[in-house]
């Protein structure tokens, strides 16, 4: 069940997932933190994992987005220019950013 | 290690477990002495799991294939989609149709786990949960398709998913070229697994009988 979408960002933000380092079931992938992309889609609001999977409530609820990013800004070279990776990261990752990379219709 | 037939009433495999697999039959005697769970419980959980395989997800994407209506449908609520061809996806808490097309492909990869739309698909193959497609997939996505046979030009845009949250991703291949005279059944079988995890495209034709 999807509840309806509480978080700070709107599709087309720009932002930067965050470079923390902590313990836990974290479902924010390392090689993301630091990045910077674009938000896709706003999911909604679900329980958040990294309390769940410790036996918790998962509250507050964490909205989720679709997050862009163009393959050249993670890997630093592009296979082609176009290439994009998409991925679902909570609210509480993310923070507001002034998009400085490579310029494409998606990743505006 | 237990044989079958000891004395607590069922049967454990006569060959040597791996420790992991003791730990597994361990905590299964355990639910059930304490009666968390049934026999009847396990058994029917195991054949709930082997009857989900990828022909339910062929059936879907060759019916977006003849019937416009219904892969907006898809796209819009896949779920209820599903539910049109008698498909539960309802154990999914999210569920997201990828549309490729002249222009985009999509591939979808777990880094994380093993994330997988279960219902929809089966269990995932080995080579979904190793190491090297996790790694590769979002870093070498082109070299991974070529692998699978795909290669790409430059000019069409590649999308890897990572589906580290509570979405899972289910790709619609493109309907093959010069397939116009093939019945829905026969469609889907040009709809493999892997071109619904995206590592290629759907059988150019039926495979020879």
């Amino acid at each position: 069940m999807i509840h309806p979408a509480t978080g700070r960002f709107r599709p087309g933000d720009a932002v930067r997932v965050l470079n923390e380092h902590r313990p836990g079931h974290i479902r924010t992938p390392y090689y993301i933190r630091g990045k910077t992309g674009r938000i896709e889609r706003v999911y909604g609001d679900f329980l958040n994992p990294e309390s769940l999977a410790f036996g918790g409530d998962g509250l507050p609820r964490r909205t989720l987005y679709l997050v862009a990013f163009n393959h050249a800004d993670v890997w630093g070279a592009a296979q082609a220019p176009r290439d994009k990776l998409f991925v679902d990261i909570y609210d509480h990752w993310l923070e507001p950013a002034e998009y400085g990379g490579q310029k494409d219709e998606h990743i505006r | 290690m237990s044989t079958s037939g000891d004395a607590h009433g069922h049967e454990h495999p006569g060959h040597e477990l791996s420790p992991q697999a003791k730990r597994i039959y361990a905590i299964r005697d355990l639910l059930l002495e304490k009666g968390v769970l049934t026999e009847k419980d396990i058994q029917s959980q195991i054949e709930y799991q082997e009857a989900r395989s990828p022909a339910n997800g062929a059936k879907i994407v060759a019916r977006a294939w003849i019937d416009p209506a219904f892969k907006e449908r898809l796209i819009a609520d896949p779920k209820a989609a599903c539910a049109e061809l008698g498909i539960d996806a309802t154990a999914l808490n999210e569920f997201v149709v990828l549309e490729n097309t002249d222009k985009v492909r999509h591939m979808v990869v777990c880094t994380l786990c093993s994330c997988y739309p279960r219902p929809i698909l089966g269990r995932p193959p080995d080579w979904y949960k190793s190491f090297n497609y996790r790694q590769r997939s979002v870093n070498d996505p082109r070299g991974v398709m070529r692998e699978f046979g795909l290669v790409l030009p430059d000019d069409i845009e590649v999308r890897v998913h990572d589906s580290t949250a509570d979405i899972r991703y289910l790709v619609l291949p493109l309907r093959p070229k010069g397939t116009e005279g093939l019945s829905e059944a026969e469609l889907a079988k040009l709809v493999t697994r892997d071109s619904m995890i995206g590592v290629m495209d759907a059988l150019p034709k039926l495979p020879e009988p």
